[in-house]
């Protein structure tokens, strides 16, 4: 177990250089000048000049990525060995640091993906199971309809609709912006609003993989149904009830744990378009704001984070997955 | 009374090609404390005839009719809840592939007490203390430890000891089991075979014993049932069978048991195919791959009927008694020293 995790962490820390070695060079290959940007359009080249000096920016690119690891280390050895905090740097655009703005982002983007995969299981999870009890009844075919449905559709389509739809001619919900749950520092604020804000961007996130999950659940219970063991439980004289409970849920529900600790991963890469399209300031409209502008200190700062969210996230999930299925031991 | 009565049993499955009649007016009947043996070819409908006395075919698709009568009620009429508080409890079964027939998330232990809660009102301290009895009674090394085990972490010959214990757990009355040791080695076969026999005496259960192994019928049965195309073309107390079978496919069988005394390399067979349950041919089922085929055998499909001086002992064949005497006992001269 213990050498396990110590494996696993170790891969993570693999994993972790390649994305941020991966995402420099991507960023030093792009035929653009920061230190022009951070200056300013109308500033003089010697000024330019001095920008790039103070910056480091004229250090080849491994020196500044060995600058950009050792700021994030907890231990800085400038002048012996003391604590300090890990930073991210400052970002060029607003010479905010790097930290502060995932700080702000991240409850914005968290809110939206554990909220939307909360409602993509609400709504995959009776309808995936009531689909393979009941194959090719109504419910079924609607069912099946709304995945096919759910799955061609782009959430940025999907967002616009329910924006005109719900928000513009029915006036139902804000048409976009984000109120926070715990310290609101708008005019809106609290979990009513914050829910209230939140629920088309919810929706939109959810439908993709609520159409994925149905179709999954759907045919994991299919098939866990037509097991020898589940024969074995009927005719031991369990009831229908325990039958699915004890004998085909539990099982066709294994798949769906690994699946869901890979797809919130995903997830956050698609949250971009909601965030975009409701003007929600999380991570990913931060990331694209940080790409349009060259700003790699943030640019980075979200790619690290992002990275380590998944890294352990998937490491929980493995962890939970050995817990659930016997079968299953971490060795 | 017999415990279990079935009369003119039918089995038919709508399909998207039609209606497959996979088991078509079977009738048979299991004394207390006896073991019936069914034998045939796979997909002859050995399976879905003690499936159906269960009821644990699907019934979307499944049309049935006739009648299986235990301890004179009706299994095939009953009411669902009737039949469920009898399955597991008066009748259990074991399934042919003890590999996939546990369920591998619960412990063994857990799914032994879960077979017992379900018919008896125990604690589950007394559910645990009965299922431990059980897995001793079939041979469970270290039981006490064992109990706390998954499916996976015990092999195949074990597990299927599970699955009779669990089966035997309530003191059934009657015990079907569906080709046992088919997918076990020759060895566990044997020991699984003889624990089977061992029980019965124990337990004084009723057994069907479904396989398409002939040396398993010698060794457990005291009546068969050879079954081909859905339905029933030999059926004689087990001496009578072996001494004097009466069904070319019958026949067929026996000549197809591996033979130590001779040296042909192939083993024989049957030649052809089983039919399609779809189209079954005319006449009697077996005329396509039958070397006495007669006319008649292609125009009428012969009764089962009783052989002469032997009213236990049905047939069904329209071959005069002398033909099949003889070639009976030719057949017999080497094989029966394999068979029994």
């Amino acid at each position: 177990m213990y050498r396990y995790l110590i494996r696993r962490l170790l891969w993570a820390g693999v994993l972790f250089l390649a994305v941020t070695i991966v995402s420099y060079i991507i960023f030093f290959l792009v035929p653009a000048e920061p230190a022009r940007l951070i200056a300013g359009p109308q500033a003089p080249p010697d000024q330019v000049e001095r920008v790039r000096k103070q910056m480091g920016l004229d250090d080849p690119v491994i020196v500044q990525y060995g600058r950009f690891l050792g700021g994030m280390m907890p231990v800085s050895f400038n002048g012996g060995p003391h604590l300090k905090h890990p930073s991210l740097g400052r970002s060029y655009a607003t010479r905010q640091p790097v930290t502060e703005i995932i700080k702000d982002a991240a409850p914005v983007t968290a809110s939206l993906v554990f909220g939307g995969a909360l409602l993509w299981m609400l709504i995959a999870v009776p309808v995936g199971i009531l689909s393979a009890l009941r194959p090719r009844s109504l419910l079924d075919r609607s069912a099946m309809v709304f995945v096919l449905i759910g799955i061609s559709a782009h959430p940025v389509w999907i967002g616009l609709i329910l924006i005109y739809f719900v928000g513009y001619k029915a006036g139902l919900t804000p048409l976009g912006g984000y109120c926070d749950m715990i310290n609101p520092s708008t005019d809106c604020g609290g979990p009513m609003d914050w829910a209230h804000s939140l629920i088309l961007p919810w929706i939109t996130f959810a439908i993709l993989f609520a159409a994925l999950y149905v179709r999954m659940i759907r045919a994991n219970v299919l098939e866990a149904m037509n097991e020898d063991y589940v024969r074995t439980a009927r005719a031991k004289g369990a009831p229908e009830w325990l039958v699915m409970r004890s004998h085909v849920l539990r099982n066709a529900m294994l798949p769906v744990v690994t699946m869901l600790g890979m797809d919130i991963a995903i997830a956050l890469g698609g949250a971009i378009f909601t965030e975009t399209v409701f003007g929600l300031p999380g991570l990913g409209r931060s990331a694209l704001q940080a790409l349009e502008g060259f700003d790699l200190p943030a640019v980075m700062g979200i790619v690290v984070f992002a990275t380590i969210c998944v890294i352990v996230f998937n490491l929980f999930i493995d962890l939970l997955y050995a817990m659930i299925d016997p079968r299953i031991r971490l060795s | 009374m017999a415990l279990l009565e079935v009369n003119d049993l039918r089995t038919h499955f709508r399909t998207d090609d039609g209606i497959v009649k996979a088991v078509d007016g079977v009738s048979f009947e299991v004394e207390k404390g006896k073991t019936l043996g069914i034998v045939g070819e796979s997909g002859c409908g050995k399976s879905v005839t003690c499936l159906t006395i269960m009821g644990l075919n699907n019934r979307r698709n499944t049309i049935t009719s006739g009648n299986a009568l235990f301890k004179g009620d009706d299994l095939i009429t009953m009411k669902p809840g009737r039949l469920r508080e009898i399955r597991g409890n008066d009748i259990a079964m074991i399934f042919q592939d003890p590999m996939t027939s546990l369920n591998p998330v619960h412990t063994i232990g857990r799914q032994l007490v879960e077979a017992i809660q379900l018919h008896r009102d125990v604690t589950r301290k007394q559910a645990r203390a009965r299922a431990l009895e059980l897995l001793k009674a079939v041979g469970i090394p270290r039981a006490e430890r064992r109990i706390g085990d998954y499916p996976h972490q015990f092999s195949g010959g074990m597990r299927q000891r599970v699955m009779i214990a669990m089966a035997l757990i309530n003191d059934p009355d009657l015990l079907i089991a569906d080709e046992p040791t088919t997918a076990l080695d020759v060895t566990t076969q044997a020991q699984i075979l003889e624990l089977m026999n061992r029980l019965q005496r124990e337990f004084g259960s009723a057994i069907i014993i479904i396989t398409h192994d002939l040396g398993v019928v010698a060794e457990t049965a005291d009546d068969v049932v050879v079954m081909y195309a859905a339905r029933v073309v030999e059926k004689a107390p087990v001496d009578s069978l072996f001494s004097r079978p009466h069904m070319p496919y019958t026949w067929g069988l026996l000549g197809s048991l591996p033979r130590l005394d001779t040296d042909t390399e192939r083993l024989t067979q049957i030649p052809g195919q089983p039919p399609s349950l779809l189209n079954p041919p005319r006449g009697c089922r077996f005329n396509p791959r039958c070397p006495y085929v007669m006319s008649v055998c292609r125009e009428k499909e012969p009764e089962l009927l009783p052989i002469s001086n032997d009213p236990m002992h049905l047939q069904a064949c329209h071959l005069d008694e002398q033909t099949k005497d003889r070639e009976a006992a030719k057949l017999l001269s080497g094989t029966m020293a394999e068979a029994s």
